[in-house]
């Protein structure tokens, strides 16, 4: 500081300001990228889950994004049995077991296409495939299609809203947030 | 305040204010250029006279391009191509300058690799050419989005993904950049922005540095030959103009410069007028469809090499194997250890190394156009590990070129 003059001082003394300012116009840049409120906002579907036919592929839409629903048949239900990490993704509403996720390939987003003959889906972009519960049976998808936040209400199942089996998946690492 | 005195004519009233006589020197008549080069040295003139293309062309779609995810995709296939007088050739235009502004990018980055024109003082031409590169790429695939066609929605939704960095789930940032959980009204407005004003303004900028860069090392010529060129102006100005190595920017080189843009401007009007349908993608013709994935996604060409990188390898792998294709080109002028300021041809591996290169990227181009099957994967597979195996062997076999 020996060589500090009136100068000097006036120059760290606008460094200060353009500093703090820098700062706060940054924050207000970011937040005005954030999404808006009302976005946040319309998010929830409910889906009447007596209405699906066993192994045909129902595309719905949650937040703007495609949700698969595929009501699994005796076949399906008995071979995910016998793996655990298939059977612990379906949801049990009355007697019947659904798969439900996101429609996004969890390697880039784009949609995977069901081929009811062979009860699997593949990602025509990258060349993923998944099985009837979307489980990753062939790379590059790192997971499985991620299962949305859900409750079930009856035969009725209300997407955006986390009810105690969407919290059990979550725990055991089923799924990831979405 | 400085002396004026009465102006003789506009020219000496301009001068005294602006001085307009040392600005033409300082920038035309006395920036000197070798006279040892090719018409691959038009390329920067090229590039230049279609960013002029773009920027005007541009201009007229905005005028009735409208952000909004509803009218978006009318407002352009129909508005203007159908309403608007001479609404087809400004968006002909746009998107065939868009596509062939890459080609000419490529044939000045490998012009620039081939005659080792990064090297002894060039670096930062180097380096601010590559920033250009990025931020054209920045601008195509935002401009990209702007019809809210299905490959713009998809490529958006995949591009923007990516920035998810795979195993790290970063979610949040993916739906911070896109203002929405898909890309929606959020998404295509700020895109907007970035295209028409943000990006062009970091181009100017860019071009700007790129140009100032070149001012002190001087471009490069056919034999990297090391050119003394204030003794070699001041041969020139004496009157020894043959025996000078260099000329006047202008009128001199000019006139050879806009020759060669002579002739592009022919093709490229050509491809405008009658072959324009190469840089519209068919797909982009239905609008905008979030429940609907085409079957088959791939960029524009310019994308595919970066993109055949990322492919065949699982999430994570693929990510920076993508992001170091991405950034290794910048490295370029440090990676190669050679002092040999010299055309690829008398450099030894380093021949064999260009052409491999240039072979491997056209190889990536063409297998990431095509679907991810056999045998095209495998293929596609070896051409990236190529890619990065060369970059890898790159300051090993120059660290022991032979010092020419």
């Amino acid at each position: 500081m020996k060589n500090s003059s009136r100068r000097g001082f006036m120059g760290k003394a606008f460094g200060a300001v353009a500093g703090v300012g820098a700062v706060a116009s940054l924050y207000a840049m970011k937040k005005t990228w954030d999404p808006l409120p009302s976005v946040k906002a319309a998010g929830f579907t409910t889906l009447d889950m007596s209405a699906y036919k066993e192994n045909e592929l129902v595309t719905e839409k949650w937040r703007g994004k495609p949700i698969f629903v595929l009501k699994q048949n005796a076949e399906m239900v008995k071979k995910a049995q016998s793996n655990p990490k298939d059977i612990e993704r379906l949801i049990k509403i009355g007697d019947a077991y659904y798969m439900v996720c996101v429609g996004l390939c969890t390697h880039l987003g784009c949609i995977p296409g069901y081929n009811p003959d062979e009860q699997s889906f593949l990602c025509a972009c990258h060349g993923g495939r998944y099985d009837s519960t979307a489980l990753v049976t062939k790379a590059p998808p790192p997971r499985g299609l991620d299962i949305p936040p859900f409750k079930i209400d009856g035969m009725k199942l209300v997407l955006g809203e986390e009810g105690p089996e969407y919290k059990k998946m979550l725990e055991a690492g089923t799924t990831l947030k979405v | 305040m400085a002396h004026f005195t009465k102006a003789t004519s506009l020219h000496d009233w301009l001068n005294q204010r602006l001085g307009v006589d040392t600005l033409r020197r300082v920038l035309a008549t006395e920036y000197w250029i070798p006279k040892n080069i090719n018409f691959l040295w038009a390329m920067g003139m090229v590039l230049a006279i279609t960013f002029g293309l773009l920027l005007v062309s541009g201009i007229f779609l905005l005028m009735y391009y409208q952000p909004n995810v509803n009218l978006a995709f009318d407002s352009v296939n129909y508005t203007i191509m159908q309403e608007v007088d001479f609404g087809w050739l400004w968006r002909h235009i746009h998107g065939v300058a868009a596509s062939v502004v890459f080609l000419v990018i490529y044939i000045h980055m490998f012009t620039g690799i081939y005659y080792g024109s990064y090297k002894k003082g060039r670096e930062m031409i180097w380096i601010s050419g590559m920033l250009l590169f990025v931020t054209f790429s920045a601008e195509a695939f935002s401009g990209y989005m702007l019809p809210w066609g299905q490959m713009s929605y998809w490529a958006g939704m995949v591009i923007t993904n990516l920035f998810s960095m795979g195993g790290l789930h970063m979610d949040g940032l993916v739906e911070w950049i896109r203002g929405d959980y898909v890309p929606a009204q959020a998404f295509l407005n700020r895109f907007f922005m970035l295209h028409v004003l943000l990006l062009p303004l970091a181009i100017l900028g860019l071009i700007g540095l790129h140009f100032g860069a070149l001012r002190i090392p001087h471009v490069n010529n056919q034999d990297g030959e090391e050119i003394d060129f204030d003794a070699e102006a001041k041969k020139y100005l004496s009157g020894d103009k043959a025996h000078s190595k260099v000329i006047r920017f202008a009128n001199d080189f000019m006139s050879k410069d806009m020759m060669v843009v002579s002739i592009y401007l022919i093709f490229f009007f050509y491809l405008v007028f009658f072959h324009y349908d190469f840089a519209m993608d068919p797909v982009n013709f239905d609008p905008a469809d979030g429940l609907k994935t085409p079957t088959h996604i791939y960029p524009e060409w310019y994308f595919l090499w970066s993109y055949e990188i990322l492919r065949p390898f699982s999430t994570n792998v693929g990510l920076i194997a993508f992001a170091f294709a991405q950034v290794i080109f910048f490295m370029l002028p440090f990676l190669d250890r050679s002092p040999n300021a010299l055309p690829a041809s008398r450099r030894g591996l380093f021949k064999y190394w260009f052409w491999a290169m240039l072979i491997d990227m056209i190889v990536l181009t063409a297998m990431g156009k095509v679907p991810p099957v056999e045998p095209f994967g495998t293929v596609g597979f070896y051409a990236a590990l190529t890619f990065i195996g060369l970059w890898i062997v790159l300051p090993f076999i120059t660290k022991f070129e032979k010092k020419l």
